[in-house]
């Protein structure tokens, strides 16, 4: 039986959670202090003793969006089954997880003996001595898995690498900003008088337009929908594409990143965090496989299904980066791009192929995608990105 | 009041609600703090705060968010009119009391406002807070915190006691930390097959064993399909209750009246040509 083992230092209820707080936040939740009160008043308010109650009541508390939401089962697991620890090793078994990670605190519950009293008093024995040896907690685990597989996503993106790929972001999403909405809308500051709302706030001065509201032609930001390929024919370009994308996130649109390989995620919020280093930890968790096989059209087809619906509208503009080389059958990526096309503006696919002489389509998947492309074009060094403004401009 | 009560209380309401919810609502009342709710649309995630004041039997005040929604909307406004015709009443008198023109009888009160002045602890529901400008959402912040509101003229108005608050949002921008920080969070997806059934027991129980099955099968089905508009729990009840009254007991058997009354699922001309009668019948099919 494993047993979670927590520092010797900590002391009871309230240390743990701190831990527990710590877990999350190490692991990209914005949680502080204050919850950390607050999922102790949560737990006084339900049965705590029961594990399943006690996830729930955490989870209200504690999450923030629909991604936390889902992500925090796995989390909860981490710190409280000691699943970070599990995970770290080789071959992780769903089942045997299932069987001997089940902590002293709740086995009672989960078991149905009903010796619950001794069982919390073992748990909450402080690990003697050799605590940090063992590795104490997932948290510390998780990190140490990141630190692993930090390093070689952190020397993709260069520093250099990061400037130029900023500013040809930039560039682009600058290109293809701002078309002006027709409509006057109410704004602080604006060339219009807005008389419907003077008159009605001139009642309260007995008459007097004294206070003076504006309209003004809000912008409508273009929103761009990157999605970048990280499979094994794209390792020498991955170093640009991320640094590209991560220009792209900052670059002060409204934009949406997700690398895809066999398997989709999102990296919009890992690629926007401040703290680089973390978000470069955060972006090689997720690009876990980084360097397999391609599923294109079954990626586009889970990000459809998936964010598609909120990601995209009339005035969406999707990026997608990737050389076409595809496992999946060709006509499938033709209907999934058909469809896409139906909810987005334009979409531009970035072929770091094309810019290689007398490229020709052939991988039969670009050949059932052409028909739905607004535009095909080269990009396989930051310079012929930058290149790429003035078609954009056209877009 | 334990978890159980708020599962039991709701489906006596006709509000099926799963452990996450419950917990979440559980929550939300013994620690006097709102509760954001997300989903897709067509959920329930409205239906939770009319549940919950059929429960508490209480006032449900609704403040539906929209885009420019402002304070003089949301919270209060002076009664200008009302001030002015005071002004020129005085004046003819002779001796104008300008004390009184901030007062309570001068205060139009809007949802907020109303929330927090009312007696018995109420449901507020802030509907869509998605759609509110930014701006709106820092209004927010001193409300949710610490039930009440500043008004410059009058002083601070304190909740008496703290209503209940339910925010929901579907995803058309991403409101701010500031304001998720001080909810209870709890997501709602579309339900499992189980829980489904559970719904259409609760609000139609007229509705029999094979066809709520069947009806179920086939909504289950076509929210896999690629479709615009995913239908929501409420087009599946509109559904029900139509083939009900047209006395319909076997989708296979009707497939005139199914075909006809898919304007209750599907709301889109592009949805509706993505269901013809071939695909319903391999839907229902498959259910069959």
């Amino acid at each position: 039986m494993r047993v979670t083992h927590f520092p010797s230092r900590a002391a009871g209820l309230a240390d743990r959670m701190s831990g527990f707080v710590e877990h999350l936040r190490m692991n990209g939740l914005r949680v502080g202090p204050k919850e950390t009160g607050d999922a102790l008043v949560a737990l006084s308010a339900v049965k705590a003793t029961d594990a399943e109650r006690a996830r729930q009541a955490l989870c209200a508390v504690l999450t923030g969006d629909a991604e936390e939401w889902r992500r925090f089962d796995e989390l909860f697991d981490a710190y409280w089954f000691n699943a970070g620890k599990q995970r770290a090793g080789v071959a992780q078994n769903a089942h045997v997880r299932v069987q001997s990670a089940k902590p002293m605190i709740w086995q009672s519950q989960d078991q149905g003996t009903g010796t619950s009293q001794s069982d919390t008093g073992n748990a909450t024995t402080p690990d003697p001595g050799d605590g940090a040896a063992e590795g104490m907690d997932g948290k510390l685990i998780a990190t140490r898995t990141a630190n692993l597989s930090r390093r070689d996503l952190r020397e993709l993106m260069d520093e250099e690498a990061l400037k130029q790929a900023e500013t040809a972001a930039l560039a682009l999403a600058r290109a293809m900003r701002d078309r002006r909405s027709r409509r006057r809308k109410k704004a602080l500051r604006g060339p219009a008088l807005d008389m419907r709302r003077i008159q009605r706030a001139s009642l309260a001065r007995g008459g007097e337009p004294l206070d003076l509201y504006r309209r003004a032609r809000p912008p409508r930001p273009m929103r761009i929908v990157a999605l970048c390929d990280v499979s094994g024919s794209m390792t020498v370009y991955s170093r640009v594409f991320l640094a590209f994308l991560k220009g792209l996130i900052g670059s002060g649109t409204e934009a949406d990143a997700y690398l895809f390989h066999t398997r989709l995620m999102r990296v919009t919020d890992a690629l926007r965090d401040h703290d680089t280093l973390r978000a470069a930890g955060r972006l090689s968790l997720m690009a876990k496989g980084f360097g397999g096989g391609t599923d294109i059209s079954g990626s586009l087809d889970r990000f459809l299904s998936g964010y598609g619906a909120r990601a995209l509208n009339g005035r969406t503009v999707v990026l997608i980066l990737s050389d076409g080389y595809c496992s999946s059958n060709p006509q499938a990526l033709g209907d999934v791009l058909a469809r896409i096309k139906r909810k987005a503006r334009r979409i531009v696919w970035l072929n770091p192929l094309k810019g290689w002489k007398e490229y020709q389509p052939i991988a039969a998947a670009m050949r059932a995608a052409e028909p739905y492309l607004d535009a095909h074009l080269p990009a396989n060094t930051l310079d012929a990105l930058a290149a790429l403004e003035p078609q954009f401009r056209q877009l | 009041m334990t978890l159980k009560d708020v599962q039991n209380e709701l489906a006596a309401q006709g509000y099926v609600a799963d452990d996450r919810l419950s917990m979440a609502l559980h929550l939300a009342q013994t620690l006097g703090r709102p509760l954001l709710l997300e989903g897709p649309a067509g959920v329930g995630k409205t239906e939770v705060a009319k549940a919950m004041a059929g429960w508490m039997d209480t006032r449900l005040i609704r403040l539906q968010c929209y885009e420019g929604l402002d304070a003089s909307h949301a919270i209060y406004e002076w009664n200008y009119q009302r001030q002015l015709l005071a002004i020129r009443a005085s004046e003819a008198r002779g001796g104008a009391d300008e004390a009184q023109l901030f007062s309570d009888e001068y205060l139009l009160k809007r949802p907020l406002l109303e929330a927090i002045s009312e007696e018995k602890p109420p449901v507020l529901l802030i509907d869509e807070i998605d759609r509110a400008d930014e701006e709106f959402e820092a209004y927010l912040l001193e409300i949710l915190s610490d039930f009440q509101i500043t008004i410059p003229e009058l002083g601070t108005v304190k909740a008496q006691v703290r209503p209940i608050v339910i925010l929901t949002a579907n995803g058309t921008r991403d409101l701010s930390d500031a304001l998720r920080r001080r909810c209870l969070y709890s997501f709602l997806d579309y339900p499992s097959k189980e829980t489904e059934m559970a719904i259409l027991r609760a609000r139609m129980p007229e509705v029999e064993g094979v066809l709520a099955r069947q009806i179920i099968g086939v909504v289950q089905a076509l929210r896999s399909e690629d479709l615009e508009k995913t239908p929501g729990i409420a087009e599946m009840l509109d559904w029900a209750a139509a083939l009900s009254g047209l006395g319909v007991n076997d989708l296979a058997k009707s497939r005139d009246e199914v075909q006809s009354t898919l304007v209750c699922l599907l709301k889109t001309a592009a949805d509706y040509d993505a269901a013809p009668p071939e695909v319903m019948d391999r839907l229902i099919g498959k259910v069959a």
